[in-house]
């Protein structure tokens, strides 16, 4: 965002995010928009061979999203997505990384059985549509 | 302690020179206030031994080699929240490109060179590798599949070089290379909107690693490749999913 369109779209995101969870659900991080700290999966660290310095780096993350004790991680970037999602795994925690779009096909009912590679256990059979025999 | 003194009348400052010809407005370089605001707030002070602060003064000193050989250009990951920080807007940022682009191209770090040279193989521009017959394979199989499994999605498309399409999209490779399933939720989403939308066949790739190797004339053959299937199929949008 920060580098991008700024914190308008962050807004318009949080929107769409708000949209899908319910406010009540929503959890912001802090700090957060512009002023909020890379993960440590850009700039092609992720492919530098760096691991321990990049999984260093995105400690700082990794708190902010545990001090939030939201159940869920949404990452709408790919780097952003791989680096979250190993922190994750490393901390032990294994809180759930999900993509957005994973979120909007859930709550719109059009998430295919094999589309929930990254949901948590309490959303795998969640608002499951038909199947074909 | 400093184990010698360093004489500055003995620097000539090369690099902040050159890096002042390229980067918009100079880059503000000469405007640094030392308030390590920077520093502060950066997720990479500390990795090898540097941070934003420590690595413009050592440029502004003119420690070129020192400051610019460091793996620490390397962990920056170009965020930017050093200069949305900063009280002077200083490009920080910007140096640490400079910076990496000094290095011999075979002394860069071989995953993001590997990437960087996978993407400049064929006209997908993947840091995996896929060529643009591998991708269609791929989209047309898993959409078969939707079609096959799933009831309501007869109508479902993954269009590629579909001409005049409003959206020309690229996607990551992670997708059709590693996790294919991972493709149909965007394509339902697009769907239910009715968006007007293509793939191409050249250029679909948006991951571009050879802008992190810092490679401008490989990132400019990637990224030309991608843009010109766009005008070519007289897309309107070019909306990179990246």
């Amino acid at each position: 965002m920060r580098k991008g369109f700024g914190d308008p779209v962050a807004d318009d995101l949080r929107f769409v995010v708000k949209s899908l969870v319910g406010e009540e659900n929503f959890v912001e991080m802090w700090p957060n928009k512009s002023n909020n700290y890379c993960c440590g999966g850009g700039g092609g660290f992720l492919q530098s061979g760096f691991t321990e310095e990049r999984r260093a780096y995105g400690q700082i993350k990794l708190d902010q999203i545990l001090a939030t004790k939201a159940d869920y991680c949404i990452a709408a970037c790919h780097n952003c997505h791989a680096q979250i999602h190993d922190l994750s795994e490393l901390s032990g925690k294994h809180f759930p990384v999900v993509h957005l779009w994973t979120l909007i096909c859930l709550s719109l009912g059009i998430l295919g059985p094999n589309e929930r590679e990254y949901l948590g256990d309490d959303l795998k059979e969640v608002n499951m549509p038909e199947q074909k025999e | 302690m400093a184990e010698e003194v360093i004489d500055l009348g003995k620097m000539t400052r090369d690099f902040k020179k050159e890096a002042m010809k390229i980067i918009p407005g100079g880059g503000n370089l000469d405007l640094c206030l030392n308030c390590g605001t920077c520093a502060a707030g950066c997720p990479a002070t500390g990795l090898a031994d540097l941070d934003p602060r420590k690595f413009l003064r050592m440029i502004l000193l003119g420690l070129d080699e020192e400051a610019t050989k460091s793996p620490w250009v390397w962990m920056c990951t170009g965020c930017q929240r050093c200069i949305y920080a900063c009280p002077m807007q200083i490009d920080i940022p910007r140096l640490v490109y400079n910076a990496r682009a000094t290095w011999p191209r075979e002394e860069r770090p071989k995953g993001i060179l590997g990437s960087c040279d996978m993407a400049l193989k064929n006209a997908s521009g993947s840091a995996m590798g896929a060529s643009p017959d591998d991708f269609i394979f791929v989209v047309e199989d898993v959409l078969e599949e939707v079609k096959d499994t799933q009831p309501g999605w007869d109508e479902l498309q993954a269009p590629i070089d579909k001409k005049g399409a409003h959206f020309f999209i690229n996607q990551n490779s992670r997708e059709p290379v590693t996790e294919p399933d991972e493709l149909i939720p965007l394509w339902k989403l697009l769907h239910v909107a009715g968006i007007d939308w293509t793939y191409g066949s050249k250029g679909w790739a948006g991951e571009n690693y050879c802008m992190f190797l810092a490679d401008d004339k490989s990132w400019e053959h990637v990224t030309r490749t991608s843009i010109m299937q766009c005008a070519e199929l007289g897309c309107k949008v070019y909306l990179n999913t990246e």
